[in-house]
């Protein structure tokens, strides 16, 4: 917009006092419902507890204490320790800080693979479509955990950015599907077909018509990805597969945490009940936008 | 209607192809037999690793794309090669597929039908007691990975055969026990006792996904017109929702099903894992710790060709269900 | 005529009400056997939501309160046990939509004869037969085979058929029709009426009539019930209704009403405004602020039902000065002088061909044939005219339409817009024309993007025609659809359907085009506001100079706005001419057939009038009739024509030919008679 034009835009808003904004009226729905409320606030929480909380504690998550080992929790160690005398406090707020980037940034780039990819293969059809969606079938049939546990040996320490890309590459087939068909729909749509009767040209349409009205289904889906990411990420790990020591995850955790339950129950709940906290409250943010984008859909 | 079919079956096969190929060159390019022999003593003399290797057709002194026709070449006669250890691949999966197989189709079973009994009882009830207590659980059980619902279930079993029964009636590792001599009875009790937790493990995700599903589309179908002339005939409220509403809404279910066949697949390898059920999951996660590539490829290869029959059965399923489709 | 003295069914005081929202706001009528009543209102006036109350089969968040009697017994409260005994036997109901009132997966034998094995105790063979009868009654051919189809195996009409049967399996007292032809084509519709008509011989049963079509009930139903903000405003007998109203609701619905048989080009009165949303009615009259009688006194409070003739009450307190505002019957039919066609050709559309393939199944696709969706079509617009091109749904209208603005090389054929040929062009010259021919769609919510303000959307041609700095266009297209410039910062969906019409009227505008192509422009408005679009789309013409291609399956709209009408039949034209002639003296069977489909809102007319009944649906255009495409519906080929002069109709497709100064038809036996 040139200069003059926002100021008439702002004649014009001034004029009739405030519009109603989609992303106000959708932000109120979603504060209103007490799922959407809980689901923010005890994310909020995590992600303060997982980048404040170490500051907190005066152990670090390579620290070793030789004078405790699997200790039950006390005041010197909050949540216990492990049997190398780490301090599963520190710990597991460094894996959380580690599962919370993973999965949102392979949440973020698997929406986005999706989004264009099937915007593209629905609204040009043809060889384009076939050819993608002879990809997204193929990513569909290998087993995603196969692939990427089989690449493991490349995520050596340090190389955990290699990983987001692998995993958010197994993300977002499904997505892409659900936006193709959509997409097949939404070309039908009177306003694709005026843009495209005004002569707008079709990549400019994909970009400005067609996805910003796939936005609350790429939205909750990049919600709900984030959960499926942490949840493979620590699936991967569990196994050896994922994060590589000396980087430590929910994943690696578990796995450690899973062989002492038994007699040091402190190396396991802490940090599976913080995973299934953590992930459930995505869970309810995405549920509680899909009902705030969709008010006729409440379920 | 032919043609389309052996079409489609030729895409299947393509896909299943480039899958396995795929798998193949990708577990060769990264994994490495060779550092198996590293840590061996005594050390064996090179020469004498290289020539197993290549009689295994391991050797990476041989070019990838060789090797690759000489697997592919054995796998287009049947013959997925041996094993790090010299047995044939074939036998060895064989054996793990059964196991592999009882513990998907149970818990696919289990899973789906109390599933979708449960979101269609949901949806009917919305907002009772019962929609609101299955949706809560719903969504604890998919913010909970199967690795730790495994290990949380074993650590629950223990629990409970000490505290509960008194006795081991809950059997958390491999899927029967060695050396029972108890009878036909005996046995069968034995296996149960060792099913019950591992198929927990593997359909409670599933129950909570199709529960979540089936609620969303029978709450779709229950506004739906039709249902509203199934009434305006004078059928009751119980028998328009069942023989109209729940039929139409299991079709888009149906379809559903392929979607979820991958997730369970990789559910699976996890059980068996962590139950310690000899499988082909297990198998595969052992396989990639030995760099056992053969093994990992025809794991991939049966994945990918489980994956298309899944999405087959699923529209064959819609077909049956929907006469629209058949047309 | 006043209601018999036992009354099947009789409605006291219904209120229904979800939450806040009163839908309903005291309705009370009764019908007795063998009468019909219709009941009329816009979108939103609350007459389903009465019909829904009346079955019981409003959802649990509905309040209702007042008396349902059926037969003297209550059903507001009855027990659900009661209510599903009498809902398919006693009172029975047709709905508006036939293509999903139908369950998919079931065969329609069956679901009729579960309807009858509900009430009666019978085997499921002797069901199946009585399916089979039922069908054979309301005219489904080889019933027998039929009856094992599915649903989505039916056309609309069929559809429509099946749900009467099903109404009418087990001999019901009321039958309940909301919205039955609203769905389907005008000559499809003429034929359901038809049955529905028999079906009431046929059961004695007493009709209530749902719509908003104010022909339909003209010549169907014995007493009319007026609806407006979900109360009645005014309720009489037929006659009294049309012709001495005494609601300026009604007066004003019936003057907006564009109707086929009036000719000229004389505008319509719209009704000022939009109606009141539920949640938010009014204070005093809800009718009051778009009442061009009001007066301070309609503000203070509702007026009641006034008793204002025999079996007639209205509810206004100016009753005794509303008059008709509608010129009587053919008043303003004067001759018009043939018009001089323009000289300069904007738009020549000469043998067009398109054919799509013919793909089955959904899971396993596969070519089974090919559809000829336009199978040479030729017309031509000149400089500021207007063209109307009317067919119903499968005539290819629509996909002419796309033809001519996807500005690629036809199949075949022949497309030159505004001089230029569509099989020649190059990118530029391409955007070029782009400029100059601009588009309108049916749905204005669906053409406009919801998720950009009104500015970016007017905005948008402008930008992409290299227009950087749209502002002051975007105030001036506002101002020029009669839209408060102050609006541009609001989204789409906070403007009313008819506003929506005028933003897309407006885009269409921005780049100032010389053709404008309307799709079906007004159909989806209510009719009091589509008279006002109507009306801006005539005066925008006359302004600007500019030409219509205009596309609608509605021929009383296009009587209204267009200079010629080309009535277009499975992919071909039929009839084509200047609008006066054609509609009052039409050549071809089909629009003869066409025309006399329409029903009147005029009652008296109706009566009176004899309608060209067609026969079955439209033939499949994958495989269209040998020779004349309408020969297997033709009412002229049926049982005027000897055999030896059919022998032609079946060999020869006939091409257009002259039959008057500027008429042409597509007949062999072509021979002008009024119809209307």
């Amino acid at each position: 917009m040139t200069l003059s034009e926002e100021e008439l835009a702002e004649e014009l808003t001034g004029d009739l006092g405030r519009a109603p904004s989609r992303l106000r009226v959708v932000a109120g729905r979603f504060f209103r419902s007490p799922q959407g409320l809980v689901g923010f606030a005890v994310l909020a929480l995590m992600f303060l507890l997982a980048f404040v909380g170490p500051l907190f504690s005066r152990w670090s998550y390579t620290d070793k204490d030789f004078t405790a080992f699997l200790q039950p929790p006390s005041a010197q160690h909050w949540f216990g320790t492990l049997q190398t005398g780490a301090d599963v406090y520190a710990v597991t707020l460094r894996g959380m800080q580690k599962s919370l980037i993973v999965g949102l940034l392979a949440a973020l780039v698997s929406t986005a693979v999706a989004a264009v990819v099937g915007a593209f293969s629905g609204y040009f059809l043809g060889w384009t479509d076939r050819a993608l969606s002879w990809i997204t079938d193929l990513l569909l049939v290998l087993p995603a955990f196969l692939i990427l546990a089989i690449m493991s040996p490349l995520f050596g320490a340090g190389q955990w950015v290699l990983f987001v890309i692998m995993l958010a590459l197994f993300l977002w087939m499904v997505t892409s599907k659900i936006v193709r068909g959509m997409t097949i729909s939404l070309k039908e749509r009177e306003y694709i077909q005026a843009a495209r009767f005004m002569g707008v040209p079709p990549v400019r349409i994909i970009f400005r018509h067609v996805i910003p009205n796939l936005s609350s289904l790429l939205i909750v889906d990049a919600t709900l990805n984030v959960s499926a990411a942490i949840l493979t990420e620590t699936s991967l790990s569990y196994f050896g597969f994922g994060i590589q020591p000396p980087d430590v995850s929910f994943g690696t955790l578990i796995a450690d945490g899973s062989r002492t339950a038994v007699y040091a129950p402190w190396t396991f709940w802490f940090v599976a009940g913080l995973l299934v906290v953590t992930v459930l409250a995505v869970n309810l943010i995405g549920d509680a936008l899909r009902d705030a984008f969709d008010p006729a859909a409440r379920r | 209607m032919a043609g389309f079919l052996a079409r489609r079956l030729l895409n299947y096969v393509v896909l299943v192809g480039v899958a396995a190929s795929l798998a193949y060159l990708l577990a060769a390019g990264a994994l490495d037999p060779r550092s198996n022999y590293a840590d061996r003593t005594p050390k064996p003399p090179p020469a004498v690793v290289d020539a197993q290797l290549t009689a295994l057709n391991l050797n990476d002194k041989t070019p990838l794309l060789q090797r690759y026709a000489t697997w592919a070449s054995g796998v287009l006669h049947g013959d997925f090669g041996k094993t790090v250890t010299g047995s044939p691949v074939n036998e060895d999966l064989r054996r793990r597929m059964g196991v592999t197989f009882r513990l998907v189709i149970l818990g696919l079973l289990f899973g789906s039908l109390l599933g979708v009994l449960v979101g269609a009882y949901a949806a009917v009830r919305q907002y009772g007691w019962f929609d609101r207590l299955s949706t809560g659980l719903s969504f604890v059980v998919l913010a909970v990975p199967v690795v730790v619902l495994a290990n949380m279930l074993i650590l629950a079993g223990a629990w409970a055969n000490d505290n509960v029964f008194g006795r081991q009636v809950l059997l958390v590792s491999g899927e029967y026990s060695a050396g029972l001599e108890t009878g036909f009875w005996g046995y069968a009790l034995d296996r149960l006792q060792h099913l019950i937790l591992p198929t927990i493990s593997l359909s409670v995700g599933l129950v909570a996904i199709f529960s979540r599903y089936q609620r969303n589309m029978m709450l779709d179908v229950l506004g739906a017109d039709f249902v509203r002339t199934a009434r305006a005939k004078g059928l009751s409220r119980r028998k328009a929702l069942t023989r109209h509403a729940l039929r139409t809404a299991l079709i888009p279910v149906a379809t559903y099903f392929a979607f979820t066949f991958g997730s369970l697949l990789t559910g699976a390898t996890f059980t068996e894992k962590i139950f310690g059920w000899h499988g082909l999951g297990e198998q595969l996660i052992n396989s990639i710790f030995t760099n056992d590539v053969n093994t990992v490829a025809a794991i991939s290869f049966l994945a990918a060709v489980a994956v298309l029959c899944a999405a087959l059965a699923s529209d064959l399923l819609h077909a049956a269900l929907d006469p629209r489709v058949r047309a | 005529m006043r209601p018999a003295a036992n009354p099947v069914l009789e409605v006291s005081d219904l209120h229904v009400s979800f939450g806040d929202v009163r839908a309903v706001r005291g309705v009370s009528y009764s019908v007795s056997p063998g009468e019909v009543l219709g009941i009329v209102g816009e979108s939103g006036s609350g007459k389903s939501v009465t019909s829904a109350a009346v079955m019981g089969l409003l959802p649990p968040s509905a309040r209702v309160t007042g008396s349902v009697r059926l037969h003297g017994k209550e059903l507001v409260g009855a027990p659900e046990r009661e209510l599903t005994r009498f809902r398919g036997k006693t009172v029975s109901m047709v709905f508006q939509d036939p293509l999903s009132a139908l369950t998919p997966v079931y065969r329609v034998g069956d679901q009729i004869a579960e309807a009858v094995r509900v009430h009666q105790r019978v085997s499921k063979e002797n069901a199946a037969v009585k399916a089979v009868e039922l069908l054979e009654l309301v005219g489904i051919p080889s019933p027998s085979e039929r009856a094992l189809a599915f649903p989505h195996e039916f056309s609309g009409g069929m559809r429509q058929r099946v749900m009467i049967a099903m109404a009418i399996a087990n001999d019901p007292d009321v039958i309940i029709c909301d919205e039955p032809t609203t769905a389907l084509d005008v000559t499809i519709q003429a034929q359901v009426l038809e049955v529905l008509k028999k079906a009431q011989r046929e059961t004695g049963a007493a009709i209530i009539m749902i719509t908003h079509d104010l022909g339909v009930v003209a010549g169907f139903a014995d007493r009319v019930l007026v609806m407006y903000a979900g109360r009645p405003v005014e309720v009489g007998d037929v006659d009294d209704i049309y012709y001495r109203m005494r609601m300026p609701y009604t007066a004003g619905l019936l003057a907006s009403i564009p109707r086929v048989d009036r000719g000229g080009r004389q505008p319509l009165v719209p009704i000022a405004g939009n109606p009141p949303s539920p949640a938010a009615l009014p204070p005093g009259c809800p009718f009051a602020p778009r009442c061009p009688l009001k007066i301070d006194a309609c503000d203070e409070a509702e007026p009641p039902l006034f008793d204002v003739g025999v079996g007639h009450r209205a509810a206004c307190i100016r009753w005794e000065v509303v008059r008709p505002e509608a010129p009587g019957r053919h008043a303003a039919l004067e001759p018009v002088a043939p018009a001089v066609r323009g000289e300069q050709t904007v738009l020549e559309v000469d043998g067009l061909v398109k054919d799509f393939p013919l793909l089955k199944g959904a899971l396993f696709k596969r070519r089974v044939g090919t559809v000829h969706a336009v199978a040479g079509v030729s017309f031509d617009i000149r400089r500021g005219e207007t063209l109307g091109l009317v067919g119903e749904s499968g005539s290819g209208k629509t996909t002419t339409l796309t033809q001519i603005l996807e500005l690629v090389p036809p199949q075949e054929g022949r497309v030159v817009v505004l001089g230029r040929d569509t099989a020649r062009l190059d990118g530029a010259e391409r955007t070029a024309v782009r400029r100059d021919m601009q588009v309108v769609f049916q749905d204005p919510m669906a053409s406009l993007d919801p998720r950009m303000t009104v500015y970016d959307i007017l905005a948008e041609p402008l930008r992409t025609h290299g227009q950087r700095r749209p502002a002051r266009r975007v105030g001036e297209l506002l101002a020029l659809v009669g839209l408060d410039p102050a609006h541009a910062a609001r989204y789409p969906q906070d403007f009313s359907g008819g506003q929506r019409q005028r933003i897309g009227i407006a885009r269409a505008l921005a780049l100032e085009p010389r053709l404008l192509v309307l799709d079906e422009p007004v159909s989806a408005l209510d009719v009091s506001i589509q008279a006002g679009v109507i009306n801006l789309l005539g005066s925008l013409r006359d302004r600007l100079g500019l030409s219509y291609l205009f596309v609608a399956h509605d021929l009383a709209v296009v009587r209204y706005i267009a200079d010629r009408v080309a009535v277009m039949y499975l992919g071909r034209i039929a009839e084509i001419g200047q609008v006066d002639a054609v509609y009052g003296a039409p050549a071809h069977p089909y629009t003869q057939a066409l025309l006399s489909a329409i029903p009147l809102p005029d009652p008296a007319r109706e009566r009176v009038r004899e309608r060209i009944l067609l026969e079955g649906d439209l033939p499949s255009p994958a495989h269209p009739p040998t020779g004349c495409r309408f020969r297997t519906r033709c009412p002229k080929f049926r049982s005027v024509l000897t055999d030896d002069e059919r022998a032609l109709c079946v060999g020869v497709e006939p091409e257009v030919l002259p039959v008057a100064d500027d008429q042409g038809a597509a007949c062999h036996y072509a021979e002008r008679l009024d119809v209307v």
